[in-house]
């Protein structure tokens, strides 16, 4: 018997091109996903006078810069920002890589498509100039993001320099609560290991409530693992992940889909595989959670209060901790479900899954909003199936905005700010101070919490909501 | 092909920055991205900390402080540069000036980032790290060196330590070498390497 392996090990091995007596590792990139944020690496690629080395695996689609309220271009008011979304159909045209534009159905958040589209499969090394490509990790791929330069070297070679980071299993176990989703799980775990926890690891998320998460849910999980300091997230194939990605356009089909099936079902890391680092949390005791601070480890569950600076024994972590709570305009001991909210985002490579539309809807529906908020879906296919499902209805007659495919508020790119001071309840995935415009106030949650402070206008324990 | 920046050594003043996860949007905000990098992205370095919404300087923030305005060393705290893969907040950094960063942890993105801009990331035990900036904050316009080649630091109060880095980004580093131009000597490896690939994996063809 060979020396026992994680999922992790197996993928990284399978890329492996070379390895330096320094220990570099040369890696072969299987996809490689760009977006309208990824100008810089194509412009050093024209620079050098380099050719894309492998146009039939890199895909692309407009997301940061996009409007999400039209799709008419000429709303986007500065030329330079208006050129960021034009520039990846130029660099599409030039190099011959498959590009979902603005005006096709496919468009979406590029971490939306992937999955969608089957681009993303079991057992492949993907790379995209975006910290969040640990998302694909979910379908049980090694997936991580990369700066422009490593995008640049990507293009050019479809290769990457890396050294191994190491390995942290983290196991869930139990049964998650009704009401309590990946996010929840998610925010719990980085609450558990901190903001850097991760830091120079691959986590595999491994347990029986895990293994009972939908493909959705695992996209969430895996999606928010760089908030744990993690290079990437995966969670191991199962008959979830073969019957999520079968009759998808980019997955294979009868004889190729069971060669790629008995591949897939070799995948899952081998019993007595050792992990660097081990972490297990009871899922059966997580509860819907927020986040009240600044960093996604601030995160708390909803029946609780802010905590009080004054509890810290650090003096640098009781003023960073301080520093916190005034940026964010709120005092110790106020219990969470008074703090009010001014606005609701529901959307983000987090979140915007029809499996979150629906969670969101199952809360508003015959209800109203009490505050301003809006639900951005993940890709053009997801708007038209929640139309479909009459998703866009519940919303609309909610009062809530129904937009078009994009990353809008999650990073504001686009022009879809909160306001200085104004705080918001949002399902995406940072609440760095500034993140969604200068002097926001981000509260992380799940969808189904956002849709219950929209319509309470303050934060609120779903659960009582989903009861009534 | 263009040469890298190379980094062998530097003696400068260092700004000590006790904040824990400074992540990539504090460093610059994602308003300025679209921008292109001959723009120069140092003047909107750490923006929103250090300009009110009027242009003017918020002076509590410790780089609006005269001794530390020509920083080149930042000595942060755990988790610098967490957040998203945003090159430019390496960018930022060299662009104002800096040159290294100390920090007990890094994001592991930008710490990739900072040497394909000839920003050297050190890591350094916790307990170093606290030692250096209160080492910095009791003496004035404190200089730290910081020796790539003895992967050395010596700071105020007789601070001194050895620090660890990977041998293949110091060689980068010290010779100001280039990723793309080492790749493609690998080129016949790479070529026979996606030929056996794709034999065993013939279903990742696209349709
Ligand atoms: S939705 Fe937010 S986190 Fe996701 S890719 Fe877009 S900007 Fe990044």
């Amino acid at each position: 018997m060979s020396h026992p392996q994680t999922l992790f090990d197996k993928i990284w091995q399978r890329h492996t091109i070379l390895e330096r007596e320094d220990g570099a590792v040369l890696l072969h990139v299987a996809r490689h996903l760009v977006h309208d944020g990824s100008a810089a690496g194509f412009r050093t690629l024209r620079d050098r006078g380099l050719k894309l080395r492998r146009p039939d695996r890199t895909f692309g689609t407009p997301d940061h810069y996009v409007p999400t309220h039209t799709r008419d271009m000429a709303s986007i008011a500065e030329a330079g920002r208006r050129d960021m979304v034009t520039a990846l159909d130029r660099n599409a045209a030039d190099t011959g890589m498959t590009v979902f534009g603005l005006n096709d159905p496919r468009q979406g958040i590029i971490h939306v498509i992937g999955p969608e589209q089957g681009i993303t499969q079991p057992g492949l090394l993907m790379v995209c100039g975006d910290s969040h490509t640990a998302t694909h990790g979910a379908l049980g791929a090694l997936a991580f993001g990369i700066g422009a330069s490593e995008m640049a070297h990507v293009l050019a070679t479809q290769t990457l320099w890396q050294g191994k980071p190491r390995s942290m299993r983290v196991t869930v176990t139990g049964t998650l609560g009704p009401a309590v989703t990946a996010k929840d799980v998610i925010l719990a775990i980085i609450a558990r290991v901190g903001a850097g926890g991760g830091s120079g690891h691959v986590i595999e998320y491994a347990g029986p409530a895990i293994a009972g998460l939908s493909m959705e849910g695992r996209l969430t999980l895996c999606n928010m693992s760089i908030e744990a300091g993690a290079r990437a997230g995966m969670v191991a194939p199962d008959e979830t992940t073969y019957a999520f990605l079968k009759g998808r356009p980019y997955t294979p089909s009868g004889e190729a889909w069971d060669q790629a099936l008995a591949f897939w079902r070799s995948l899952p890391s081998d019993p007595g595989a050792v992990f660097d680092t081990e972490v297990t949390l009871d899922g059966s005791a997580i509860v819907p959670m927020l986040t009240w601070g600044t960093s996604p480890e601030d995160a708390a569950p909803i029946t609780g209060k802010v905590p009080d600076p004054a509890d810290q024994p650090d003096p640098e972590r009781r003023a960073a901790m301080q520093n916190a709570l005034d940026y964010m305009g709120l005092t110790a001991g106020t219990k969470f479900t008074d703090i009010p909210v001014d606005r609701v985002f529901i959307g983000s490579c987090t979140n915007s899954r029809i499996e979150d539309l629906r969670a969101a809807a199952a809360v508003v529906k015959g209800r109203k909003a009490s505050v301003w908020a809006m639900v951005v879906p993940g890709s053009g296919l997801i708007k038209a199936q929640a139309e479909a499902e009459g998703l866009d209805r519940i919303f609309l007659d909610a009062g809530i905005e129904w937009r078009h495919a994009g990353c809008s508020m999650c990073v504001g790119m686009n022009g879809d700010l909160v306001a200085a001071g104004e705080r918001c309840a949002s399902t995406s995935n940072r609440n760095f101070a500034g993140r969604q415009g200068r002097g926001a106030r981000t509260h992380l949650v799940s969808p189904a919490m956002a849709a219950a402070a929209a319509i309470a206008g303050h934060f609120t324990d779903v659960r009582q909501l989903l009861d009534a | 092909m263009p040469d890298l920046e190379k980094f062998t050594r530097i003696d400068a003043i260092a700004l000590p920055m006790a904040t824990p996860n400074v992540d990539t949007d504090q460093i610059i905000p994602a308003r300025y991205l679209w921008h292109a990098k001959s723009d120069g992205y140092g003047k909107w370095l750490f923006n929103d900390l250090r300009f009110n919404e009027d242009g003017t300087l918020k002076p509590g923030f410790i780089l609006n402080q005269p001794d530390y305005a020509p920083a080149e060393v930042l000595v942060g705290d755990r988790n610098f540069g967490c957040g998203s893969s945003r090159e430019h907040a390496v960018w930022a950094l060299h662009d104002y000036g800096f040159r290294v960063v100390i920090a007990s942890s890094f994001g592991d993105i930008f710490y990739n980032n900072s040497f394909k801009q000839g920003l050297l990331p050190v890591v350094l035990p916790e307990a170093e790290v606290q030692a250096l900036r209160e080492a910095i904050e009791r003496g004035n316009s404190a200089h730290v060196s910081v020796d790539l080649q003895s992967q050395t630091i010596t700071g105020p109060g007789g601070f001194s330590t050895r620090f660890e880095i990977d041998p293949f980004r110091k060689k980068k580093l010290l010779e100001g070498l280039d990723d793309i131009a080492i790749t493609l000597t690998f080129t016949d490896a790479i070529d026979k390497f996606e030929a056996a690939f794709e034999q065993n994996m013939p279903w990742l063809k696209n349709p």
